[in-house]
């Protein structure tokens, strides 16, 4: 079953193309990366895809609601990380959670359950009643991804979520992230490519604005005819248009 | 009720920053004690607990426009909103969210501010609360300021609007201090087209308890607390729309 279906969505601003006519199909449970340097057009795809932008044509079917036609419907099952973290600055780390569980419908004792859930599973206890504005980046990172994961969304969308942490915040960020693999389809954005090869089930990848091969890491080795997959990037980001 | 759990989140927001308080609360306190000193020194009646209060009273409520601005614009440059955008909130969900927590403070912030004046002389009867339910629209033109600014400017470009230039021109042209026909002509002109002074001569007139003179400036009040609460939630609106996220 598909939880993603992407039919011809395009982004132009003043007739430039940021995003321009994908197509693509993200099967349910499955961990999707979206690769690509600066630029590229993740984020605008992200954002038309989660609804804060929409297309300038085409269209996307979430768990089979339509981004133009539907979006209070698809906001009601998905939830995002932005690029930049997304805290309330003067909100303690366990109010942050629970405010977003109770704008997501959770009445005030479910709130405060799963913020605690929250909390144990990012190892935030140690700063649960700390403002987030006092917050290290790594601290306040794992919080916003914990914020996008409290309404327990069928499709996440996380932006560049380990973007400016540590080598070591890095790796707790993925190992959460491979525990929520197969609980809900995650559409991940990134420029790291290890970060891919270690979480994604399956990976596009963009430049300038066009969706430029999708599949496997193994696969587009294969179809670009190289070992390692930084080549493979190289090759099919600059060179080539396939989908395996 | 998404609204109520927005609305208490902004609420908490604005009353842990301390220079909230300040501004909002021990700014105005401080200026009515300057000028009462003042008047206790000279022998010409300037600085009238009667007339000083209620100009006080409107230009303290001038801040409520940086809180609410500034507000705003944090979260627009932290992605806080994008996250809201990306959740079932609704647009009047964020507009009620925003503004309604400010109308009490608003309504707290002239109770000190009367409060104060009574220490200073202000006489306690029932033309306090005329007093305070005049200086509700004002507090609704300062709101819709905040939110107008906040969603078109950063949190730098609010702190310089909201927090310099309109508390200057409320300041400036709304008679808190002085009697603006004092200097007349075109500055006395150019004061009663805006929304200050009337507001200001309204809330005098419900202290001293002349209602004949409330009538018809609070129309003037009135109309541009609507007019720009209106351009507020279409501005806000648009930016809800995805086109400038």
């Amino acid at each position: 079953m598909n939880a993603i279906k992407i039919n011809n969505l395009s982004k132009s601003y003043k007739g430039k193309f940021a995003v321009k006519n994908i197509n693509m199909e993200i099967k349910a449970g499955e961990l999707f990366a979206l690769l690509g340097m600066n630029g590229a057009g993740k984020t605008t795809t992200i954002k038309m895809l989660s609804c804060l932008t929409p297309p300038t044509s085409g269209d996307a079917y979430l768990l089979g609601d339509s981004i133009l036609n539907n979006p209070q419907k698809v906001k009601e099952k998905i939830n995002v990380s932005p690029q930049e973290t997304a805290v309330a600055r003067n909100l303690s780390v366990k109010e942050n959670l629970e405010l977003i569980a109770r704008i997501y419908g959770s009445d005030k004792k479910t709130a405060k359950i799963k913020a605690e859930e929250m909390i144990m599973i990012f190892n935030l206890t140690e700063v649960a009643k700390a403002k987030t504005k006092t917050l290290s980046g790594g601290f306040q990172r794992r919080l916003s991804i914990a914020m996008s994961l409290i309404s327990n969304p069928k499709i996440l969308f996380l932006d560049e979520p380990t973007l400016g942490l540590d080598v070591i915040a890095r790796r707790e960020l993925w190992s959460v992230i491979k525990k929520l693999k197969t609980e809900m389809t995650i559409v991940l954005t990134t420029h790291y490519l290890e970060e891919v090869e270690a979480l994604a089930d399956r990976v596009g990848i963009m430049a300038k604005g066009e969706l430029k091969a999708t599949g496997t890491v193994s696969e587009l080795n294969l179809l670009a005819q190289v070992d390692k997959f930084e080549d493979a990037f190289i090759k099919l980001a600059t060179d080539m248009e396939v989908n395996i | 009720m998404r609204f109520m759990t927005f609305a208490k989140r902004n609420t908490k927001e604005i009353i842990r920053d301390p220079l909230n308080l300040m501004f909002g609360l021990a700014f105005p306190i401080v200026i009515l004690l300057i000028f009462t000193a003042i008047q206790s020194n000279v022998s010409e009646s300037i600085f009238m607990i009667e007339t000083l209060s209620p100009g006080v009273a409107v230009f303290g409520l001038s801040f409520i426009s940086l809180f609410s601005g500034l507000l705003v614009a944090k979260d627009r440059d932290n992605s806080f909103l994008m996250r809201l955008f990306a959740s079932p909130l609704t647009a009047s969900d964020y507009i009620c969210g925003y503004t309604l927590p400010l109308i009490p403070m608003a309504i707290i912030q002239s109770i000190v501010c009367f409060i104060a004046s009574i220490f200073l002389g202000l006489s306690v009867n029932v033309n306090l609360l005329i007093g305070l339910l005049v200086l509700i629209p004002t507090g609704l033109i300062f709101i819709g300021l905040g939110l107008l600014c906040g969603s078109l400017f950063n949190e730098k470009q609010v702190g310089g609007v909201c927090g310099a230039l309109l508390t200057n021109i409320c300041a400036w042209f709304s008679g808190a201090w002085f009697d603006i026909s004092l200097i007349g002509g075109v500055y006395e002109k150019v004061a009663y087209l805006m929304p200050f002074s009337h507001a200001v001569d309204i809330t005098r007139a419900a202290i001293i308890g002349d209602y004949n003179a409330i009538f018809p400036q609070i129309w003037w009040v009135i109309v541009y607390a609507v007019v720009i609460n209106v351009v507020a939630i279409y501005v806000f609106n648009k930016k809800i729309s995805g086109k400038n996220i």
